[in-house]
């Protein structure tokens, strides 16, 4: 997965990988995006003219499980980098499928849960929530299916050998996205889900 | 000496027939295509952007010629609304922002003494996908009926107010171009914007530490810091926007509850920090050119740098400026006209440490100095009447009139584009080895100072006589009529200048002087290796001991204090590496191969856009694209295995 670059004949001036500085900047500027969304969740919130509204709607149990599922994802995700900075190649690989897995069933809750909205009647234009529910709530998703793909990528390559003990890199980029994406579904989660006005 | 980049290919990059790139078609269209050298896409963007600059200039015209008398009917007011949103929308975001982005790629590495950005295919990317949506954007001219005069581009203007954006003001497809080229832009910005402040931070030479970079270092990674920051901001903007308009979602529809303002607020969060994106690199530029034309050190280096990084701070503090007069009331109105004030101390404290620079210099005036000059007196020029804006009272007169087009002019070509000029005048020789025409240099100066100063200084007047921006025609009992054709004049005066500074370009490609490496005896590191230079530029990485390090191999203070050459200092070593001769086995310099797949990965962008225009079924082959192209990407080697 990770050749080598003209840079890494070289030492960085900072010390740190050009690939994990990177991965940090992107974190950063995504920050800027995902606030973006969920400011303009907070100011339509409750100001939605027609309904339904979040409390016609909201399963707070189901959510919370299918939250749930994703914060155990980012547990087996700092396994399977444990197990690769360890020489653990195999362990790597069941890690990250299940990481990969978790993904995929939160995945899976959400479009079963956008579909139960949308059989009650919510659609993107039908008010504000529904507007700024599912663009913010489909951009998360999203993000995690990029970072499911991402996973299941580096399950691949590893499968054919590609990932040793000396790749570990790769892993741990794929995890920073992972974690991030993480925490923001807590900070999604907490604030359209649990703090409802 | 390209030799030392044999490139190795993908298999999918193998499977396009006929295309070997090898070191003798050096010169071969597809050694552009796939190039990943920091200093071809440089001139990508170089050359792009003028172009663009260029198209820009002809509807600016149009403009004018319009606006030259009264009740004019040489426009009908349709074609002026869509014309003067491509002119915006094309000088900022396909001219300033992409010539700006030339210079990094051209000079960032060469600063630093590094050989290339720390990810070259990025970097190609991102030119390739800035393309894909400016011509994606320029397309849109052909959406309408161009034959019968209806021109189909965008017309709600280069910042799109909602509610003027949506489909039930804007009918037609102009402004889903805008909104998906911008998109496309945006994202070409934010991986150019990553891969610069990655470079700059991680990539220096040895010994070249934060605070003995260039300023135009700083300025490339304070201006990197405010595109990855915000970017996203109008990337948010730009997708809901998109929902509303080809999704039926709510975002700016006030019959559902929501807020058009809600537009103004994120596009102008974005948009004050763009107008820093947009101003920095030029700040970089004349802090290269004026101390080396006055031979002497940059006055007040650490005041330079620290008021470049307080304006990155503080240029997200003053968007409400530009809706003074949308009614947040009395509270954030003065609170944001204080901070707006505060913001002039930084820009001034660079304006004063230039003019120290060259206070008691042995000045030279060659064309870059001209330009530098005048880029410094128009800013200033531009500042003080941005100043008055931060007056509320004031900016409720100003508002909307032709004094605001001056003064975001004298801003913005007085100070971006005079800058970028007097960049081109001064790093012409470093990459093409020869100087471009003194003579014709000072004319293209005195003609375009001339005549920018004849278009935009009675746009002062004819603003604060009440002459409203946007309006494609007015009555001529008004009292803006002399106003209007001394602007127009003026207009054509700069279009002259252009031409002339073409003329020279071209004539100075093949004819002119021989500049050899240091033409203009200089300071920076890049004018340390040959010009052109070499693909690996710095045969051997140098060791940086000083702030401006060339100078100080060049010459050294005797004991008396007086300033002595060096003995042979300063000599550029023009041979290819030795360890070249010794082929694959050796430990040459390893360069990044040339790829294919940045463009593959770019062209995705532009398809899954017309998809979601025209017809869906063209998304999923775009995203295709797009994972084709990462994938093969990931997965081909980056460099040469040894």
């Amino acid at each position: 997965m990770a050749h080598a670059t003209a840079a890494d004949h070289l030492q960085t001036s900072t010390g740190l990988d050009n690939r994990k500085l990177l991965m940090w900047l992107f974190l950063a500027s995504d920050c800027l995006f995902f606030g973006s969304f969920i400011a303009a969740y907070l100011l339509y919130r409750g100001r939605s003219v027609v309904g339904p509204y979040p409390a016609d709607l909201f399963d707070i149990p189901f959510t919370s499980v299918s939250a749930f599922i994703l914060l155990m994802s980012s547990v087996t995700m700092v396994l399977a980098l444990a197990a690769i900075q360890r020489g653990n190649v195999r362990n790597m690989r069941i890690w990250l499928f299940t990481t990969a897995i978790l993904g995929t069933l939160f995945i899976a809750g959400q479009v079963f849960e956008f579909t139960e909205f949308n059989h009650e009647g919510l659609s993107l234009s039908t008010n504000l929530f529904g507007t700024t529910f599912f663009v913010l709530t489909g951009f998360h998703g999203a993000h995690v299916t990029v970072g499911v793909l991402i996973l299941l990528s580096l399950f691949v390559v590893s499968m054919r050998g590609g990932i040793q003990q000396k790749d570990s890199l790769a892993i741990e980029l794929a995890g920073l996205y992972w974690h991030f994406v993480d925490i923001v579904w807590i900070v999604i989660f907490t604030l359209v889900y649990l703090i409802q006005p | 000496m390209a030799s030392v980049a044999v490139p190795k290919r993908s298999p999918l990059s193998e499977a396009l027939k006929g295309v070997r790139l090898s070191a003798a078609d050096y010169g071969s269209i597809w050694s552009w295509i796939a190039t990943v050298d920091h200093k071809r896409i440089g001139i990508l963007y170089g050359v792009s952007a003028f172009v663009f600059f260029m198209l820009g200039g002809v509807e600016a015209l149009l403009l004018r010629v319009q606006l030259a008398q009264p009740d004019s009917g040489f426009l009908d007011p349709d074609a002026y609304n869509r014309l003067f949103t491509m002119h915006g929308t094309t000088m900022i975001f396909l001219v300033v922002m992409p010539m700006s982005s030339a210079f990094f790629n051209l000079l960032v590495p060469l600063m630093i003494g590094a050989r290339d950005v720390a990810f070259p295919r990025l970097n190609a990317f991102s030119f390739w996908l800035f393309l894909a949506g400016a011509i994606f954007l320029n397309a849109s001219f052909f959406t309408g009926d161009i034959l019968n005069g209806n021109l189909g581009a965008p017309d709600a203007g280069w910042f799109g107010y909602a509610p003027l954006n949506l489909r039930e003001f804007t009918p037609g497809h102009g402004l889903d171009f805008w909104m998906l080229g911008l998109q496309m832009f945006g994202i070409a910005s934010l991986a150019g914007g990553f891969n610069f402040i990655v470079t700059i931070l991680n990539m220096r030479a040895p010994g070249m530490t934060l605070f003995r970079m260039p300023v135009f270092v700083w300025m490339t990674l304070i201006t990197s810091f405010l595109i990855i920051f915000a970017m996203p901001i109008i990337a948010v903007a730009l997708f809901e926007l998109t929902f509303d308009r080809l999704f039926d979602a709510n975002f700016f529809n006030a019959e559902a509850g929501g807020n058009p303002l809600l537009w103004q607020h994120m596009f102008w969060l974005f948009g004050h920090p763009e107008v820093y994106i947009l101003i920095l690199p030029a700040f970089g530029i004349i802090s290269a050119i004026l101390p080396t034309f006055s031979r002497k050190p940059l006055f007040g280096y650490a005041f330079v740098v620290f008021s470049g990084i307080a304006i990155g701070f503080m240029s997200w503090g003053v968007w409400v400026h530009h809706m003074l007069t949308t009614g947040l009331g009395t509270v954030a109105n003065s609170a944001f006209g204080v901070t707006t004030i505060l913001i002039a101390v930084p820009t001034g404290v660079k304006i004063f440490n230039w003019m120290a620079t060259l206070w008691g210099g042995s000045i030279r005036f060659r064309p870059p100095l001209m330009f530098a000059v005048g880029t410094v007196a128009m800013f200033t020029l531009g500042g003080l009447s941005g100043v008055l804006h931060s007056m509320v009272p004031s900016d409720f007169q100003q508002q909307d009139s032709y004094f605001v087009v001056a003064h975001l002019h004298y801003v913005l070509f007085g100070g971006a584009i005079f800058g970028l000029f007097g960049g081109i005048y001064y790093w012409f020789p470093k990459f093409t080895g020869r100087l471009l025409n003194e003579k014709l240099g000072h004319i293209n100066f005195w003609l375009m100072f001339i005549g920018f100063n004849l278009t935009f200084m009675p746009m002062h007047v004819s603003g604060l006589l009440g002459m409203p921006r946007r309006i494609y025609t007015y009555n001529g009992e008004m009292g803006w009529n002399l106003w209007n054709q001394m602007s127009t004049v003026g207009a054509f005066l700069i279009a002259l200048s252009v031409l002339v500074f073409l003329f020279n370009f071209f004539r100075s490609l093949r004819h002119g002087e021989e500049s050899g490496p240091d033409p203009w005896d200089a300071r920076t590191l890049e004018w340390s290796i040959p010009s052109p230079p070499p693909e690996y530029n710095f045969k051997e990485i140098p060791t940086v001991s000083s702030r401006d390090a060339f100078w100080h191999q060049k010459y050294r203070e005797d004991e008396t204090g007086k300033i002595v050459p060096v003995l042979a200092g300063g000599a550029v070593d023009d041979e290819a590496p030795e360890d070249e001769a010794e082929g694959e086995h050796g430990h040459g310099i390893h360069l990044p191969s040339p790829s294919y797949m940045p463009l593959i990965a770019a062209s995705g962008f532009p398809v899954i856009a017309t998809g979601l225009i025209y017809d869906y079924a063209l998304v999923p082959v775009g995203f295709a694209l797009i994972l084709i192209g990462f994938f093969g990407w990931v997965l081909e080697p980056a460099t040469e295995e040894e």
